[in-house]
């Protein structure tokens, strides 16, 4: 990864580092010897964030995997167990449960901060695929892991997720043949409770191999800034360790403190009351709702009549963030000094954040009452129209036409004046 | 031939080209052969497929109502109909609106029985009994609209309810798969 100039004093690690450099691999990645541009601001917190939040996930679910049981007759029993019989069992799950949704809202600011200042577009296209494929990996471990607690929610959006596998149905049999093998079996059962437990014990430690990755492709190019140029000189760059060990770690025991509010003071608030009852295959809940963190794409998935469009829309809204490098055509990263970039990327937050809304909400439920109601289902097709308006047409069409404001010459140069006017 | 495997670059095609294509495909074989097993482990195990057939007593069934049973971990809901919803179900036989057409003589060999899968055929929920624009089922989840033949007419499902493979051994005792 990052180029090292580590040089050991001490004899014994001198001669530990001569036959394995990791030292100098770590002081090249996260210490001394890695330089980041001197401007990056508070936004830049969410990446060590969300490697923070890896952690705590894969630690509190190794612990909670020494009480749980994966069988559809114990695993309800099991959660219970571990709620009011281990000891501290119920702060491990509260920790993992909560951390779940801590863990996507750093990774959503990470990806949106992303976007604002342009750090997807070249030479970091790879850096930012890797993220995507992260995300991704996140969504299915979220997804499995919710199912394994065995209540009513994790067993009928087991259901309704598996089955949107069946709507690759071309021909007889096809769309059956696909469940039964995600299913083994007839229906979401104790099969797939084993297996998605397998998956959910696995996929963290893939994430972390692709969060390697992730760094080693941040550290050929170097971080972006909120600037988005280039960072050249001396003058435009600090050593990460100790300027920014020191800010993320600000930043980090900020984040605890909200992270603690949750675990202590609302620890059910994103959970759903429904799966504190258990599993049955012969009731379903009168208002199935997937995690928040997934709801945008849910609403899209419900605003197309089609079945295997629908699915097809609703990967599509995920899958679309690969190609962003090429729609946008700017030779401006930083949203800083494209105006019209920065008002379309907040319009597109507000509505990503609205679709979610929306995802809560029953198809025909009246949302505006005028013009007769317009319903649930109406505002979200407007709405997912936007969606794929804005990654089709305005991205690349502002990108190209939009008159940029004048850039720095320097991150140096930058900081030196902003110091002067203030 | 024997002279020619030993040019590296040569055109044409040397015996070292076509020893690499052969292990290659000899290699791909294996792999996938390997491969299979871990895949095919996922599908329905013996036990799964072996899961007995049920039978119901309908004698217990009052007319104009559902019973619902678990079969292969899935509802299966069983109608008693009365004459006035086979009545309605076989009238609609030709209304323009059935998504997925088919008789409501196809569905239901003693028209009093009604046997189904009760499970949407849009995302797998289990739609409410005697619900909906039609009287039949009503799945609450994306709300699709089945009839009293349980045909979809309105919603997001493409396809009617499932019926299943089902034999009356007497008059009152059915057999489902």
């Amino acid at each position: 990864m990052g180029s090292s100039n580590y040089e050991p004093t001490n004899k014994a690690v001198k001669w530990f580092e001569d036959r394995l450099p990791i030292l100098g691999l770590l002081h090249g990645t996260v210490g001394a010897g890695y330089l980041a541009p001197r401007n990056l601001n508070y936004w830049w917190n969410f990446g060590s964030l969300a490697g923070f939040m890896l952690v705590v996930q894969i630690i509190t679910g190794v612990v909670l995997v020494m009480h749980y049981t994966p069988h559809v007759d114990m695993a309800f029993r099991a959660v219970e167990h571990i709620m009011r019989d281990v000891n501290y069992g119920w702060l491990i799950r509260y920790i993992h449960s909560n951390g779940a949704s801590m863990f996507f809202v750093v990774v959503y600011i990470h990806i949106l901060r992303g976007m604002y200042f342009g750090s997807y577009k070249s030479p970091r296209e790879v850096l930012w695929f890797l993220g995507l494929v992260i995300y991704l990996l996140m969504m299915a471990t979220g997804f499995m892991g919710y199912v394994l607690p065995w209540g009513q929610m994790s067993f009928w959006g087991a259901t309704v997720i598996t089955n949107l596998f069946g709507a690759f149905d071309f021909y007889d049999g096809m769309g059956e043949g696909i469940l039964h093998l995600l299913w083994g079996g007839f229906s979401v059962d104790n099969p797939t409770l084993q297996r998605f437990f397998s998956l959910h014990y696995l996929l963290p430690f893939v994430i972390v191999g692709v969060v390697i990755l992730h760094i080693w492709a941040l550290h050929l190019p170097g971080s972006n800034n909120p600037l988005g140029i280039d960072a050249k000189g001396p003058g435009d760059k600090i050593p990460f360790h100790p300027y920014y060990t020191a800010k993320d770690a600000f930043g980090l025991s900020f984040f605890i403190v909200i992270f603690a509010i949750f675990i202590f003071y609302m620890p059910n608030i994103m959970g759903h009351p429904d799966n504190y009852i258990e599993a049955n295959p012969m009731v379903t809940p009168p208002h199935i709702v997937p995690e928040w963190y997934y709801l945008p794409f849910y609403t899209i998935l419900k605003a197309v009549p089609d079945k295997l469009f629908g699915v097809i829309a609703m990967f599509a809204s995920i899958l679309i963030f690969f190609v962003l490098p090429w729609l946008d055509g700017s030779k401006v990263r930083s949203a800083k000094f494209r105006p019209t970039t920065a008002f379309f990327f907040w319009l597109f937050l507000v509505n990503a954040l609205f679709l979610g809304y929306l995802g809560t909400k029953l198809p025909d439920e009246i949302m505006i009452d005028m013009a007769g109601g317009i319903d649930a289902l109406t505002l979200g097709r407007i709405s997912s129209v936007f969606y794929f308006a804005y990654f089709i047409v305005i991205v690349p069409w502002v990108s190209r036409r939009e008159t940029t404001k004048p850039v720095p010459t320097s991150i140096a140069q930058s900081v030196l004046d902003s110091r002067k006017e203030g | 031939m024997t002279t020619k495997d030993q040019v590296e670059h040569g055109e044409g095609v040397t015996r070292r080209n076509f020893l690499y294509v052969a292990s290659g495909a000899v290699g791909a074989v294996g792999v996938t052969a390997a491969a299979w097993p871990l895949v095919d482990q996922m599908n329905p195990s013996a036990d799964v497929l072996a899961l007995a057939s049920v039978e119901v007593d309908l004698s217990t069934i009052a007319e104009g109502s559902t019973v619902k049973i678990l079969w292969r971990g899935k509802p299966i809901f069983i109608r008693h109909r009365t004459a006035a919803e086979i009545k309605t179900a076989v009238a609609d036989n030709g209304a323009n609106d059935l998504i997925d057409p088919e008789d409501d003589q196809a569905r239901a060999s003693r028209p009093e029985w009604l046997i189904m899968v009760g499970v949407c055929t849009h995302l797998g929920c289990v739609p409410l009994d005697q619900r909906g624009d039609f009287n039949g089922w009503f799945c609450p989840c994306h709300g699709s609209h089945y009839d009293i033949s349980g045909r979809i007419r309105k919603g997001p499902a493409p396809r009617n309810l499932e019926v299943p493979k089902y034999a009356f051994l007497s008059d009152t005792t059915v057999k489902i798969g």
